[in-house]
């Protein structure tokens, strides 16, 4: 009996894990449907790219510049042992735009406005308004969800270009100004060094880590239950869940790609 | 059309949460523009029985009929068009916080109906006047107090004029001169627009005043229904506890 209650409990975590996945992609199923189905709700959906991507601007900027700054900095002091301090400017630029542009405007984004989804629609569960919607005769998929699910697939790959664009501006900075690297090598390099299809590939990333986020944040939110407490537990859940499960995509969608 | 003297009747209505049996057996008649108030404990399975009729929750078994239709095998789609004939006031008004009062009221008739922009604003300062919230539109439901957010969420409830209106208690937590104004537009409500009501409260006197049927829950069944009056001279020994709320009697209280 003991013996096997270690074995009880790692299935029941698997179990646990399972099931829900299972039922986030049956949210995302009903989404999508959602989506093929009058009417459109263009007003919402434009709320939420303002809120997912204008309003991330600021943190995205700043991610970006500082990534690439730090970045330029160690790989020039990596690269000068063996004098290939050219290659700082490509190197940055192309971390940026396959893996750090991504993943961490991504993971910003989770903190900032996946958490903010799961609050919104956790309070929205545990004071009825979400039963007030179906009493109304409108589905909250479609008029929750979905509008959230949309903007942040479609504001996640443009957030991820401005943070490709001031990190490498940033990498720049650093690079040339601080550290003496000679400007024309530094931006020819990227030129060279980096083919449009690594951006593309990296937008095709921070897309689907858009659709994550946001139906791990609306997902946790909507299945919210016992008061502020569980709205609370909800949105811890959604963060370290979207992170998590964009980390693991990351390494996935890589071995794909590249 | 016929059209049977209960709006809604529950048959046999059985439902779980996890191990906890909540209603065991429920049998229920609506009548047909009239009010019905179903008194009971608080925890006792009053709201389920709401959101039974409405589609909210389903059964576990029995059924739950509309127009004399079983609503359980109904589509999103016909469920959505049976719900229109609804209105609901939650407990907590559930109004949308991210809306004005203005545009909460606004809100089903945005939906459901083809009103073009002056008509809304006409039928909901009609119904904001109604509730005695002229003037109050443009504020944020947060802003109101309890019995304000109560009226706004009535006003939300009676936009579409819908036939049956459910009220899960409407007066719980109100003062007693917010109560009696509840009641009364309850009441009014009620009469002015033929509506059918269904009522949750265990506010007795307020039960009194607006009910044509009381019908009291216990131990997840309907154990009494009648007239105030039927109920008032009950020889139940739960209902007479129940009603004069005494601590000593069948219902264990503690």
């Amino acid at each position: 009996m003991t013996l096997t209650r270690p074995l009880e409990a790692m299935g029941r975590v698997v179990m646990h894990g399972l099931e829900q996945a299972g039922e986030i992609l049956l949210l995302l199923v009903q989404t999508v449907l959602w989506l093929m189905r009058p009417p459109w709700r263009m007003r919402l959906v434009f709320k939420q790219m303002e809120f997912v991507g204008i309003k991330s601007l600021n943190v995205t900027i700043l991610t970006g510049v500082f990534t690439g700054g730090v970045f330029a900095l160690q790989t020039y002091h990596g690269f000068a042992l063996f004098g290939a301090e050219s290659l700082v400017g490509s190197t940055v630029a192309l971390a940026l735009a396959r893996e750090l542009g991504p993943v961490l405007t991504s993971l910003m984004v989770t903190g900032r406005a996946g958490s903010a989804m799961a609050a919104e629609l956790g309070t929205m569960r545990v004071t009825e308004q979400i039963d007030a919607l179906y009493v109304m005769a409108v589905n909250p998929v479609q008029y929750l969800v979905l509008p959230r699910v949309v903007a942040s697939v479609i504001m996640l790959p443009l957030l991820t270009i401005v943070a490709d664009y001031v990190g490498i501006l940033g990498g720049y900075v650093v690079g040339v100004h601080l550290l003496g690297i000679n400007a024309g090598i530094f931006v020819a390099k990227i030129i060279e060094y980096v083919d449009p299809e690594d951006i593309m590939q990296g937008l095709i990333k921070a897309a689907i880590f858009g659709l994550i986020l946001s139906l791990v944040g609306c997902f946790k939110g909507f299945y919210a239950y016992g008061g502020a407490e569980g709205v609370g537990k909800a949105t811890t859940e959604a963060v370290v869940l979207a992170s998590v499960t964009i980390l693991a995509a990351d390494y996935i969608l890589t071995a794909l790609m590249f | 059309m016929t059209s049977p003297a209960a709006i809604i009747e529950l048959r046999e209505v059985h439902k779980s949460f996890g191990t906890q049996k909540v209603l065991d057996g429920l049998s229920l008649k609506v009548p047909r523009g009239q009010t019905t108030v179903i008194i009971g404990r608080s925890g006792g399975g009053k709201s389920v029985i709401l959101k039974h009729m409405i589609g909210l929750i389903k059964p576990d078994q029995g059924q739950v009929l509309v127009d004399g239709q079983d609503i359980r095998p109904l589509d999103d789609r016909e469920i959505n068009e049976l719900r229109k004939r609804f209105g609901m006031l939650f407990q907590d008004a559930a109004l949308f916080d991210s809306m004005t009062v203005f545009e909460n009221v606004a809100f089903p008739l945005r939906e459901h109906s083809r009103f073009n922009e002056k008509k809304i604003r006409e039928v909901v300062e009609e119904k904001l006047g109604l509730v005695g919230l002229t003037g109050h539109g443009e504020k944020m439901p947060s802003q109101l107090s309890g019995g304000m957010r109560k009226r706004a969420g009535l006003a939300r409830a009676i936009a579409l004029e819908p036939e049956i209106i459910l009220f899960d208690e409407p007066t719980t937590g109100l003062d007693p001169l917010m109560t009696d104004a509840i009641n009364r537009l309850i009441q009014n409500t009620q009469e002015k627009l033929g509506i059918t009501a269904v009522v949750i409260s265990h506010d007795l006197q307020g039960a009194y005043q607006v009910a044509h049927q009381i019908a009291m829950l216990y131990q997840g069944r309907i154990i009494a229904a009648g007239s105030p009056q039927e109920i008032r001279d009950s020889d139940d020994a739960v209902v007479q506890q129940f009603i004069h709320g005494r601590a000593e009697g069948p219902i264990e209280v503690l």
